[in-house]
């Protein structure tokens, strides 16, 4: 095992600031695009139902 | 059997395609991330020279390849929108930019973080760098372009041409290591030479880099599915589709 406790973990050897800043930031952007994807997805769901009861009358 | 390739340049038939293999890209894209950040974090050992800083190498490295990779793919698929006049390909060209600019700011971000613990910068305008950052200004002026013009056709066009010109500085950031005396070491892992890493570090690496493949893949079918109901809300099968839950 490399670390010896939880605290070591996330001190990183000294560069926990780094490790975890380029980490965090990776996950943000990440969910960040799967909401979005699923905002748009949402949005044009909704267009289409709207289009779909125009087309029953 | 005979497979008819041409048969999911359609919409039509890629639409349910599509939908069909998102989940199982997911799928792979979550597992692979697990397996990668377990060997990142408590398998690869600690850099005998950089200490844990190292570790940011697991999506720096992935997230720089993806961006590389990505707009060749993109530039191809525009490429083949302009050649052939398929709209589906544009499509996937378009699907595919935000992803790629999104890869680009991580390897960027990430970089900075590598950066300035190592070389006490966060930035330094070295030729790896730049040509980088050059290329994350062609993502965002591709998708600029593209929203710019009203008619998607030539909105297509237009934007293709720029992804085409781009191109060139794809070798440029991969080659820029050797062209120029940079501060950006060179490549870690090459065609021609041994891997100049642990081999518990390169799995890692490659298995990050494996799951940030099937991550742009899920997210690139997703939004061309977007995409593919915006452009075509009139056509016929949309409407049918309309009537059935998808």
């Amino acid at each position: 095992m490399i670390w010896k406790s939880l605290d070591d973990f996330i001190a990183m050897g000294g560069y926990g600031f780094y490790v975890w800043g380029s980490y965090l930031v990776t996950a943000i952007v990440i969910i960040a695009e799967i909401l979005m994807l699923r905002a748009r997805r949402r949005a044009v769901e909704k267009a289409r139902q709207a289009q779909a009861v125009l087309i029953q009358r | 059997m005979k497979l008819n390739w041409f048969k999911y340049a359609s919409p039509v038939t890629f639409y349910p395609l599509a939908g069909k293999l998102i989940p199982w890209f997911v799928l792979a894209a979550a597992i692979l991330t697990v397996a990668g950040l377990y060997l990142s974090f408590f398998v690869a050992p600690t850099d005998f020279q950089q200490g844990e800083s190292y570790r940011i190498i697991f999506i720096h490295v992935p997230a720089a390849w993806m961006s590389m990779f990505i707009y060749i793919v993109m530039a191809a698929w525009a490429a083949a929108g302009l050649a052939f006049n398929t709209r589906l390909s544009s499509m996937m060209a378009s699907a595919l930019a935000p992803t790629g600019a999104f890869f680009t700011f991580i390897a960027l971000w990430t970089g900075a973080l590598w950066g300035k613990p190592t070389w006490g910068a966060w930035w330094v305008w070295d030729a790896r760098l730049t040509s980088e950052l050059i290329l994350l200004f062609l993502y965002v002026g591709f998708m600029a372009l593209h929203a710019a013009i009203d008619d998607p056709r030539r909105a297509d066009r237009a934007s293709a041409v720029l992804a085409l010109v781009g191109v060139v500085n794809v070798p440029i950031i991969y080659f820029s290591v050797k062209w120029w005396n940079t501060l950006h070491q060179g490549a870690s892992v090459s065609m021609t030479m041994a891997p100049k890493m642990a081999a518990t570090m390169l799995l890692g690496m490659l298995i990050m880099a494996l799951a940030c493949w099937m991550y742009s893949i899920a997210a690139a079918l997703a939004r061309v599915r977007c995409i593919i109901l915006e452009r075509e809300q009139q056509a016929d099968w949309i409407a049918n589709l309309a009537k059935e839950p998808t």
